[in-house]
């Protein structure tokens, strides 16, 4: 076996490299959770995590791989349920990048960090060869504020499913600028923090968080499903897609549902406070086309064939099983 | 009539045991991805017909890609679903994290940048398809004419529907009406359906992607059950005669041949080959019969709607999405993908909530 393309597109092969390799190698209770990122017991409880960024090309619509590598690790500390503190940022520069470019890239990770409220603490800098390429990795450190209890484990029947705003957008600007598509979709690539923490500072019983980025929505639901033992209903009709990115994808055989984002957050919440914290979202930054889109239930025989874990009542009614992403999510050819 | 009407019929059905088949595979994705078996009647039973481009390939053309792949010189050009499909043995994905150059391109026309890019270079594109996707090959070869592009090749797995349409009614399967395939109406007009209708007593319609569009095009099927007529529901892309100027660019470049299909064998003049006056543009299509499929695979009899892709003894075990044994396996358009993926794990094909 070699590695594939299908490795890194976040589906099922993904899951299966970081099982097989990663986690058999590294394995301790931390990284068993499977969160956005492990929680370490001390004083307080501090929320690590890293992410590298490859993306191509490193400015598209909307963003720049500078806004991306912040957003990114900010969006996976606040999903654990941590407030972000602190990065670093490692670089790997091609030989023939332009200094502007990265001048440029590092004023944008600069302004986010403003944005998101946390400190680029240490750095490193390495030169490879190569053709003008940019790599990023930055690493987050946040707090765990006492008594806050939210886990990809913590879905619980009954809860509603919220998410931020339309699907697959980033995913569909990257795409759209790498094959020269003309088109008016700019990527949602923000750190959510202020939306997070009004919902906090509000008492909003929020009890899992997922940043929806590869594999999109199915596939992160599909792994919230896992670790919480409950399976969810969706309603087609109520997922925020734009009309931009439904004909983008319907051009490239693509679905919005495995589609990345890079500023999206699905919220899985108390249905007592759905209504309120759907209302706080809204009026927060980067939260005004969020929606209500299902809720979680109980799973009966989990596992079993009978219990699908994601289930999409679809605009004419019919019901659709939906799994994790599986290979590369390929274009269909006809 | 109302949508609702439909619904309701479709749903409460209680009449003779009826078999639709779909041919083309964007309608097998699009009944998965609208839930539409989840709405039909018992009696209504839908099977996947050889619409599926991928699917119907050979291993020998998936091999001779590969062994084109082999020479330094050479960059394997393709649509995404195929790179995932077995050959006698490996796929161009394995080919590819081997070290082979294959690029995955959304349309054909982009071979053009890359072959200018690198004139040193040859570009092949692994030209599979229907009457759907031949007049953009066409039109590839005439650019590539027009520009005096040395550096661009075909090899060609292209199909037509009509002579596999006859193979399927002619052997003796329980089809009792044809869905139609949208893209192939449009290009070649629905006419080319109507010698089949009436020869085999059986309806065909023409319909639109949409879940209601695809309804409504059952409902009508099963009402016109044992008549041999053709109906456009699909009139805002469809027509009788289809799109002249795409069929004269075809056959402008490409001519009649035997073609071998996945499963069914070689099927006399159901595939274009390059006309001979541009045969320097092919990298070696014509011959390419040979068909080995792993061990138990029921590919053939699940593209003819003989077979449930959830019968066949692979499925969901050692033949999954991650790792195809058969081509139905790997394409979105495929019928053991979509069986797969609408059931939990890969087990229960007949999921009904």
């Amino acid at each position: 076996m070699n590695i594939t393309m299908a490795h890194g597109a976040g589906g099922e092969t993904t899951e299966r490299l970081i099982t097989e390799i990663f986690m058999s190698a590294f394995q301790n209770k931390e990284l068993l959770r499977s969160g956005d990122c492990a929680l370490l017991p001390g004083a307080e409880r501090i929320a690590v995590t890293t992410d590298s960024f490859v993306v191509q090309p490193v400015i598209y619509p909307g963003g720049d791989i500078g806004r991306l590598s912040v957003c990114g690790t900010v969006n996976d500390l606040l999903a654990g349920g941590a407030e972000p503190k602190y990065l670093t940022a490692g670089f790997i520069l091609e030989t023939g990048l332009e200094l502007n470019t990265l001048k440029l890239i590092a004023d944008s990770m600069a302004e986010t960090a403003r944005e998101a409220g946390v400190m680029i603490v240490a750095g490193d800098t390495k030169v490879i060869g190569g053709k003008g390429g940019l790599m990023i990795n930055t690493a987050g450190f946040g707090i765990v504020p006492e008594g806050r209890e939210i886990g990809p484990e913590m879905c619980r029947p009954g809860d509603a499913l919220l998410i931020s705003g339309t699907l697959g957008d980033h995913h569909a600007a990257i795409l759209g600028k790498r094959m020269g598509i003309k088109n008016d979709i700019v990527s949602d690539n923000a750190p959510l923090r202020e939306m997070v923490e009004t919902l906090f500072v509000n008492g909003i019983r929020v009890h899992a968080m997922r940043d929806v980025t590869r594999g999109g929505l199915a596939t992160i639901l599909n792994e919230l499903a896992k670790s919480s033992k409950v399976c969810f209903e969706l309603e087609e009709k109520a997922l925020p897609v734009s009309e931009s990115v439904h004909s983008f994808a319907g051009l490239l055989g693509l679905d919005p549902l495995y589609m990345g984002n890079e500023g999206r957050m699905l919220f899985s919440v108390d249905e007592a406070d759905a209504e309120k914290a759907l209302e706080l979202i809204r009026k927060s930054r980067y939260g005004e086309n969020a929606a209500r889109i299902g809720g979680a239930a109980e799973t009966h025989g989990y596992g079993t064939a009978s219990a699908p874990s994601v289930i999409l009542k679809t605009l004419i009614g019919g019901r659709r099983i939906l799994k994790a992403l599986v290979g590369e999510g390929l274009p269909r050819i006809c | 009539m109302p949508y609702e009407s439909i619904l309701r019929f479709l749903t409460e059905y209680d009449g003779e045991k009826t078999t639709i088949m779909e041919i083309c595979g964007s309608h097998t994705a699009a009944i998965e991805h609208n839930g539409i078996r989840s709405l039909l009647s018992p009696a209504i039973r839908l099977v996947s017909g050889p619409g599926c481009p991928v699917c119907v390939t050979v291993s020998a053309y998936i091999d001779r890609l590969i062994e084109l792949s082999k020479r330094p010189e050479n960059v394997i050009v393709t649509f995404g679903d195929l790179i995932r499909v077995p050959g006698s043995g490996a796929s161009l994905s394995d080919a590819a994290a081997l070290g082979a150059d294959v690029r995955m391109v959304y349309s054909p026309m982009d071979i053009l940048t890359l072959a200018k890019k690198e004139p040193d270079r040859v570009f092949i594109f692994a030209a599979v398809g229907f009457e759907t996707t031949a007049p953009v090959y066409a039109r590839l070869v005439e650019l590539s004419e027009e520009d005096g592009q040395k550096n661009v090749r075909l090899l060609t797995s292209l199909k037509t529907m009509p002579e596999v349409v006859d193979i399927l009614c002619s052997s003796g399967g329980e089809i009792d009406g044809f869905l139609a395939p949208g893209h192939v109406c449009a290009v070649s007009g629905y006419r080319i359906f109507e010698p089949l209708a009436e020869k085999y007593n059986r309806p065909f319609v023409a319909a639109g992607f949409e879940g209601n569009e695809i309804m409504a095009a059952l409902y009508a099927l099963v009402r016109l059950k044992g008549r041999g007529v053709v109906r456009n529901l699909y009139p805002r892309v469809v027509t009788a005669e289809g799109n002249t100027s795409a069929i004269g660019a075809v056959s402008r470049i490409f001519e009649k041949g035997d073609a071998s299909w996945r499963g069914l064998g070689r099927i006399a003049s159901s595939g274009l080959y390059l006309r001979k006056e541009y045969e320097r543009f092919d990298a070696g299509s014509r011959g390419l019969d040979r068909d080995r499929v792993a061990e138990g695979c029921r590919c053939a009899f699940v593209l003819q709607g003989k077979e449930t892709s959830t019968a066949c003894p692979l499925f969901g075990k050692n033949c999954t999405p991650s790792s195809p044994k058969g081509a139905c396996m790997v394409s979105g358009e495929g019928s053991c993908f979509n069986a797969f993926q609408n059931s939990q794990n890969g087990l229960d094909g007949g999921f009904r909530p």
